[in-house]
């Protein structure tokens, strides 16, 4: 009897000690798996918005994904007036409106492809549609394209930044936080 | 302390330290497979066979391949596939066995569906199963990665987007699973170490449990007969074969699965040499470039059932129904509530649930591979509907079965 004990009383403490370790290392596993200080210390990417033309789409890179600007046409402008859903996701710079949105459609992940005739976006992996200022017409995306922390400065456009207009998008969930 | 006495040969020798022997009574010669079974239950040999294909044509592989974002796709493409003596072979080999290996899993999981090879017993030999089907899911993922071609990268993307599920947007953890934002270094590295080690091993261990799990129920047979192995296989040792129920897993069975093997291999080979061209997606022969989509990303043909499950619904209907589809099967041996384990033609209206699963699952599958548009839009949903429709009508329409 007594000795059962003080063999039950060992398996308890070696069970207690394996817990704590068992416990530590998949902590240690986890952090292991993180992205790594350098990848995380992501850069920050600046545009200068003077360069881009009407109705044509640019792709440019910020985090290694693809972003999309889109210069709207004085159409596309009251179009979007008509809505202000649609106009919120514009970014006004001086006088121009610009969509400047992530590329990458917000179901599964795949770049969009940009009709300048149709003026909408065409996700061929699963059919999802958006129109110009990447507000979603079609599923399965669930929600338009979202929208990169920006910082207006000037005629330059500061990608990585939260700048007042971008928190004010994050507010009215115009956009999730990419 | 065991006694031991001087060898007379070195069988002798090896016996009295291992047991060779024993072990090779219980393994082999006395490990009883009934009599009235059919080319289908060769199917598990096949598999074996072909995983063995798998692990030494990558040994080959993992000679020459780097693992770099900036290497990867030269060290497969240009490396090993033009400068490595037969490097094509190897190449050649492992992508037209990851691609079969699937085709003889589904035929392997249907036979056993159809003979009821999932319970009375045998349940844990269906989940072992299962459990393989999940990590060769996974092994063919991962692998599919490696070459870091437009394919590799973009399924990285789409699969790897998965696990945000879809509302509740959880980013992080598909952050940290990429170990990035985007697949990238971190990404290729890691699903390289679980390609080569960490998958296979487990597959070992899998493959170890599935066959433990058939020792004691022992295989199923054409009819679904309750035999008593212990008295057919006392009829057997005592010299009535012809009137035995069973026959020894070693020399007999082996000799008639290994005639089976054969015929495979030759089909097998005759892929690898004439028509490799079905397991290499053009695609992926272009480098990974994170800027540009393919016009059409769809999966290997294995993947593409569950992943037209995905794709008619909105994205959280489409996760919830993908995930559903991912794991239902395990379900099978508690969702068929019939006491009956006898062929499907024999069991009512089971036996049109079972086709009818088969040509949903066919039906899928040629759904995925075309774009989603229009009249195969609407198939493909009427057919994710029926998988899962079937699914709910299970243990209803069992339930209802008679005895057989
Ligand atoms: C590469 C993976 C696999 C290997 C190497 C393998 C191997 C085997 C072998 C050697 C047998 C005995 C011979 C036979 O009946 O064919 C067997 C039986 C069986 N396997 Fe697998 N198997 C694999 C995957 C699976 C999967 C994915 C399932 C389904 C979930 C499955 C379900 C079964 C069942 C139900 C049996 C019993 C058949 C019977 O009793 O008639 N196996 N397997
Ligand atoms: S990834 Fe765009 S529709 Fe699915």
């Amino acid at each position: 009897m007594k000795n059962s004990s003080r063999r039950g009383f060992m398996g308890k403490a070696f069970g207690a000690v394996a817990g704590v370790g068992a416990v530590a290392s998949l902590y240690a596993m986890k952090r292991s798996w993180d992205p790594l200080p350098s990848v995380k210390a992501a850069g920050f990417t600046t545009l200068d918005m003077s360069g881009y033309k009407e109705n044509e789409l640019v792709t440019e890179k910020w985090r290694g994904k693809p972003i999309f600007v889109l210069k709207q046409t004085a159409d596309m402008v009251e179009k979007a007036k008509k809505n202000p859903k649609e106009l919120e996701r514009l970014i006004k710079i001086g006088d121009a409106y610009y969509l400047v949105c992530l590329g990458l459609c917000t179901h599964l992940g795949c770049i969009p492809g940009y009709n300048p005739d149709e003026q909408s976006f065409l996700c061929a992996c699963h059919g999802g549609l958006y129109d110009f200022t990447g507000e979603v017409t079609k599923a399965p995306p669930p929600r338009g394209l979202d929208i990169p922390p920006f910082k207006i400065d000037g005629n330059k456009l500061v990608l990585g930044e939260e700048g007042p207009e971008y928190k004010k998008m994050l507010e009215a969930g115009t956009t999730l936080r990419a | 302390m065991a006694h031991f006495t001087k060898a007379t040969s070195l069988h002798d020798w090896l016996n009295q330290r291992l047991g060779i022997d024993t072990v090779r009574r219980v393994m082999a010669t006395e490990y009883w497979i009934p009599k009235n079974i059919n080319f289908l239950w060769a199917m598990g040999m096949v598999l074996a066979i072909t995983f063995g294909l798998l692990l030494i044509s990558g040994i080959f592989l993992l000679m020459y391949y780097q693992p770099n974002v900036e290497l990867a796709f030269d060290s497969v493409n240009y490396t090993i596939m033009q400068e490595v003596g037969y490097g094509w072979l190897w190449r050649h080999i492992h992508g037209v066995a990851a691609s079969v290996v699937f085709l003889i899993i589904y035929i392997h999981m249907f036979t056993g569906i159809y003979y009821g090879s999932y319970k009375k017993g045998r349940e844990m030999i269906w989940i072992s199963g299962m459990l393989l089907f999940v990590a060769f899911s996974a092994e063919a993922f991962s692998g599919y990665m490696l070459p870091w071609g437009q394919m590799s990268y973009w399924a990285g993307m789409v699969i790897t987007n998965l696990f945000a599920g879809g509302s509740l947007h959880a980013d992080g953890l598909v952050e940290w699973i990429r170990g990035d934002y985007v697949p990238a270094q971190a990404f290729l590295n890691r699903f390289f170490m679980l390609h080569v080690l960490l998958i296979p091993l487990a597959i070992l261990g899998l493959i170890g449990l599935h066959f433990g799990a058939l020792r004691i129920p022992h295989v199923n047979n054409q009819d679904g007969e309750e035999i008593d192995f212990e008295a057919e296989a006392a009829k057997y040792k005592s010299g009535d074969k012809a009137g035995s129920k069973v026959i020894a897993f070693v020399n007999d069975f082996m000799s008639k699965d290994m005639m089976v093997v054969g015929i495979y291999l030759v089909f097998f080979f005759y892929l690898v040499f004439y028509h490799y061209d079905f397991a290499m997606d053009p695609v992926n022969f272009d480098p990974a470039d994170g800027l540009k989509t393919p016009a059409h990303i769809y999966p290997e043909w294995y993947f593409l059932w569950s992943y037209e499950i995905l794709r008619p619904f909105s994205t959280d209907v489409g996760l919830i129904a993908f995930a559903f589809a991912q794991v239902i099967f395990f379900a099978l041996p508690f969702l068929d509530k019939s006491p009956n384990a006898v062929p499907a033609s024999r069991r009512g209206l089971f036996k049109y649930w079972f086709w009818a699963l088969l040509i949903d699952m066919i039906v899928l599958t040629a759904m995925g591979k075309l774009p989603p548009e229009g009249i195969f839009s609407t198939i493909g949903l009427v057919a994710a509907l029926t998988f899962i429709g079937l699914w709910i009508i299970l243990p209803f329409i069992t339930k209802m079965e008679k005895k057989a």
